[in-house]
């Protein structure tokens, strides 16, 4: 964007208003029909793979399945953002992107730590804890333990058959 | 600005064009898309709490249906094929702009915009008939998040289909001025963007939802 201001320095001090009509070819930040009809049919492509491996019941194992439907997913939105939202690192003075990679950081911080303290959560909150931290007098020996608070331990405490429901995982 | 100009011209002989200098504030010449752009990184991290929320939620069945009993994964591919097929339009709407060519503009938005309809109302079927055999949002954490995000979506979508038959006044009425042209540019970030998360949606949602 700045570069295109240094080119044409009339179009800083007039009006903006041939601006929109140079702004096509000085950056293609509009897109062109090619770019819209690849985008189109490569996410067609990453729509359509998805759809049958899940309802054509093509791969049994369900962890490995969802591991590829989320790099499906990863990939469209990549091809999204650059066939439809144009996005590069030039738009915008490199501004956009910029803004971009932050919000993916503090997309993938609040989405990890959130999955991280949750499932750990439902491990820590097993009624076995209770009895397990007031045993230990110091706040670091129990804290040493969480890690290992897995099932194993869990058959020790009397508590556990009250509580058949308990949430696992996440 | 005008300060700092006024400021240098009395200080200097004003004759004296050399000694005469503007600042120039450095900033984008369409600053709207930038600060749009910002607006959809924040909406972004919306969507991402009630992703989060689902992942954490969503298999808190409370005794109630799973996600592989309620979702009917056809209708799921009915509606992502109308938002993509609605993306492409929209960028077809946006190539004749480019063109200047005011009827083709306004024909390709209103596929756009009964495209994004038709998706507003499989989705209203989907959560009337949810809710009709009684599982609507209390029933369960599942439910609940499930509820959340996809409403947000379509509630998004929903507000960009008033926001297309705005501009598609405006552009009948004032033709395809450079302010509508920015206001066309921002729908379709906008609009591009619901598309992206759909994605998101589609995949984390329905499809990873149904598996066992």
């Amino acid at each position: 964007m700045s570069g295109g201001h240094q080119q044409h320095p009339a179009r800083v001090v007039g009006h903006g208003h041939d601006h929109d009509d140079h702004h096509g070819h000085t950056h293609a930040d509009h897109g062109s029909l090619k770019s819209y009809t690849t985008g189109f049919i490569l996410a067609v492509i990453l729509t359509a793979i998805p759809f049958w491996l899940v309802m054509g019941k093509v791969i049994d194992k369900s962890s490995t399945l969802g591991l590829v439907l989320l790099a499906f997913a990863a990939v469209q939105i990549v091809v999204h953002m650059v066939y439809f939202l144009h996005m590069n690192t030039k738009s915008e003075g490199g501004w956009s992107m910029l803004a971009l990679i932050f919000t993916i950081m503090l997309v993938f911080i609040m989405l990890s730590g959130s999955l991280w303290v949750m499932y750990h959560l439902n491990h820590n909150m097993m009624p076995g804890m209770m009895t397990d931290s007031s045993m230990h007098e110091t706040v670091p020996e129990s804290m040493q333990n969480m890690p290992g608070m897995d099932m194993s331990t869990m058959p020790k405490s009397h508590d556990m058959h009250d509580m058949p429901n308990m949430q696992q995982t996440p | 600005m005008s300060d700092l100009t006024m400021n240098t011209n009395s200080a200097n002989s004003p004759a004296d064009p050399s000694a005469r200098f503007y600042v120039r504030e450095h900033h984008p010449e369409n600053g709207t898309l930038l600060g749009f752009w910002l607006y959809l990184m924040s909406d972004c991290l919306i969507f991402a709490c009630l992703f989060a929320t689902y992942a954490v939620l969503g298999r808190n069945y409370a005794g109630g249906p799973t996600g592989a009993e309620l979702f009917d994964l056809p209708l799921v591919a009915i509606n992502t094929s109308l938002l993509l097929l609605s993306s492409i339009t929209y960028g077809f709407a946006m190539l004749e702009m480019q063109r200047k060519r005011k009827g083709a503009t306004l024909a390709w938005l209103a596929v756009t915009g009964i495209l994004g309809a038709c998706f507003i109302g499989f989705e209203l079927y989907e959560f009337a008939h949810l809710i009709h055999e009684g599982y609507g949002p209390q029933r369960s954490g599942f439910l609940t998040s499930f509820f959340a995000l996809v409403a947000t979506h379509g509630l998004h979508v929903s507000f960009g289909i008033v926001w297309l038959i705005t501009l598609m006044f405006q552009v009948k009425r004032h033709g395809l001025t450079p302010e509508n042209g920015r206001r066309l540019m921002c729908l379709s970030m906008f609009w591009h963007f619901l598309d992206v998360v759909w994605i998101g949606v589609f995949t984390f949602v329905y499809l990873m939802g149904v598996l066992p």
